[in-house]
């Protein structure tokens, strides 16, 4: 977009600046009105039109007034090449995702910015309450402008301190889709497709980092088993049900490629999203749930729980657990995990242990606590099915 | 050009002596930063205050125009207090926070970095 402008306008810092105006337009704008169809086309009409102002301000005439009526109708070196809008996009994630915000901050106004994704929802991605993650918004845009917070994907040897949070972004935005907290629809693919984008753009760009290569892997593993996730009816199908025929094996194989390029480029210390794919990989690699390899995810998870101790990696390790050694052991590690009480996954975890240790009144209590956590309504659906299959045992 | 105001924090007897695990030399240090970050033309001005034992607290109670209270202090309860500040222009925080990470304060103690108000 700066090079295009550049042409246009013949003045690389005008250029900037316009390009730097628009985006800073879009991070309080796209909030309150909503992310624009087309992110990028929007920034570069916006940016077109800031230095338009800016020419007319500066008074300048004759072949700069050309330059200008290029830009504002768009003719000229249009269409953008593809490169020149992936990096402003690029851009913009970094300076949502800037250290110099606190971390949740940088996941939400990414989220919100990038994602459109409504306050509510990003809430309840990150189960605290809309007023506090609204607050958290405000501030974040409050101090990109106030601070001055710039506009430019950072050097390499910033990276270490500024990825983290852009994978996790990309990340969330997956899952925001993939599990959808809101909504009829529990596959959103606009919000997958565009994460899995990100992810390749991210691969494509950062090649050397692991972790990219890792969480790009996962991403696609998973997004693979998409079309098994759901039923004709629209309904949700558990893994251990899922029909793997279903799966795409494109997107394993891709998915594959990508574990392998995220460890060798480990250095023998993979990082959370490396070890998540691989996880993802085991399963998409076993041909049934009974026949997968539980011994070697409870050894990743293990692994896992060392790098990225979380409440829900703590969940899905209790989960392998007890398909290794069965439901008792499984469900002592899950009650261990008390913060998550208002997770809904965290009830209906319980519940599908308790049912197979034949306490089904437990169970039903456990599938009305996760109902009550106010899930999706695919996911509300599945668990009131639940719910009515252990109530009439 | 936005200007930012580097605040340093640090222990209450930063100026006089360094911590016994610095073998550095504070003054050195310092002079050396006055030095690179004047000839960036970054540095607008800045300062070291004297220690908190000299500071002295003015409040006006009752509004507008009224008592006018002095006290002794504050003595910081805290161990890092605040020691001197340099304002700096600097075109982003990137940049701030790049000169900032220069000042010897920001490895004796820390750095705040605050954006000046423009009123426009």
């Amino acid at each position: 977009m700066v090079a295009t402008l550049t042409r246009l306008v013949g003045d690389l810092e005008a250029a900037q600046d316009a390009v730097q105006e628009a985006a800073l337009t879009a991070l309080e704008r796209w909030p309150v009105d909503g992310v624009p169809r087309n992110p990028a086309a929007w920034l570069t009409t916006a940016a077109r039109h800031k230095a338009l102002d800016r020419i007319r301000r500066e008074g300048h005439r004759g072949e700069k007034e050309d330059r200008a009526m290029q830009l504002l109708e768009g003719t000229g070196d249009d269409p953008l090449p593809e490169s020149v809008v992936r990096d402003d996009l690029l851009r913009l994630i970094f300076t949502c995702c800037h250290p110099a915000l606190a971390p949740e901050a940088r996941i939400a106004l990414s989220l919100r910015t990038l994602g459109g994704l409504t306050t509510a929802e990003i809430a309840r991605a990150f189960l605290v309450p809309e007023p506090t993650m609204a607050q958290r918004l405000v501030r974040a845009r409050r101090k990109i402008s106030g601070a001055a917070i710039p506009y430019r994907v950072p050097a390499d040897h910033e990276l270490p301190e500024r990825l983290p949070a852009v994978l996790a972004v990309v990340y969330l935005v997956f899952t925001e889709g993939h599990t959808a907290t809101s909504g009829d629809a529990l596959v959103r693919v606009d919000l997958c497709d565009e994460a899995v984008r990100l992810a390749r753009l991210l691969a494509e760009l950062l090649p050397d980092e692991s972790e990219v290569h890792g969480l790009l892997a996962l991403l696609l593993v998973t997004d693979a088993r998409r079309a098994a996730r759901l039923d004709s009816g629209g309904d949700l199908v558990l893994l251990a049900d899922q029909d793997r025929a279903a799966w795409d094996r494109t997107l394993i194989d891709e998915g594959h490629e990508h574990i392998e390029t995220a460890l060798r480029r480990a250095g023998g210390q993979p990082g959370p999203y490396a070890l998540q794919g691989a996880i993802a990989a085991v399963h998409a690699l076993a041909p049934s749930w009974k026949a997968t390899d539980w011994s070697q995810l409870v050894s990743l998870y293990d692994l896992l729980a060392d790098v990225h101790p979380t409440p829900v990696v703590r969940l899905n390790r209790a989960v392998a657990i007890a398909e290794r050694d069965g439901p008792a052991d499984g469900l002592a590690e899950i009650d261990a995990l008390e913060e998550l009480t208002g997770f809904h996954l965290f009830h209906a975890s319980r519940a599908e242990l308790l049912s197979r240790l034949d306490r089904p009144e437990e169970a039903a209590d456990a599938y009305r606590a996760a109902l009550d956590c106010r899930p999706s309504d695919t996911e509300r659906r599945f668990l009131e099915r639940r719910l009515a299959g252990v109530a009439r045992a | 050009m936005p200007q930012y105001l580097a605040l340093i924090y640090g222990p209450a007897d930063q100026q006089a002596v360094a911590p016994e695990d610095y073998d550095g030399d504070v003054m050195a240090d310092y002079m050396a930063f006055g030095e690179a970050a004047g000839a960036a033309g970054v540095v607008v001005g800045g300062n070291a205050l004297q220690s908190t034992d000299t500071a002295t607290t003015v409040s006006v109670l009752g509004g507008k125009g009224g008592e006018i209270v002095t006290t002794d202090g504050p003595f910081a309860e805290t161990k890092e207090v605040l020691g001197g500040y340099y304002l700096l222009d600097c075109a982003n925080l990137d940049k701030a926070i790049a000169w900032a990470a220069q000042i010897p304060g920001a490895w004796l103690g820390k750095i705040e970095v605050r954006p000046v108000v423009v009123f426009e």
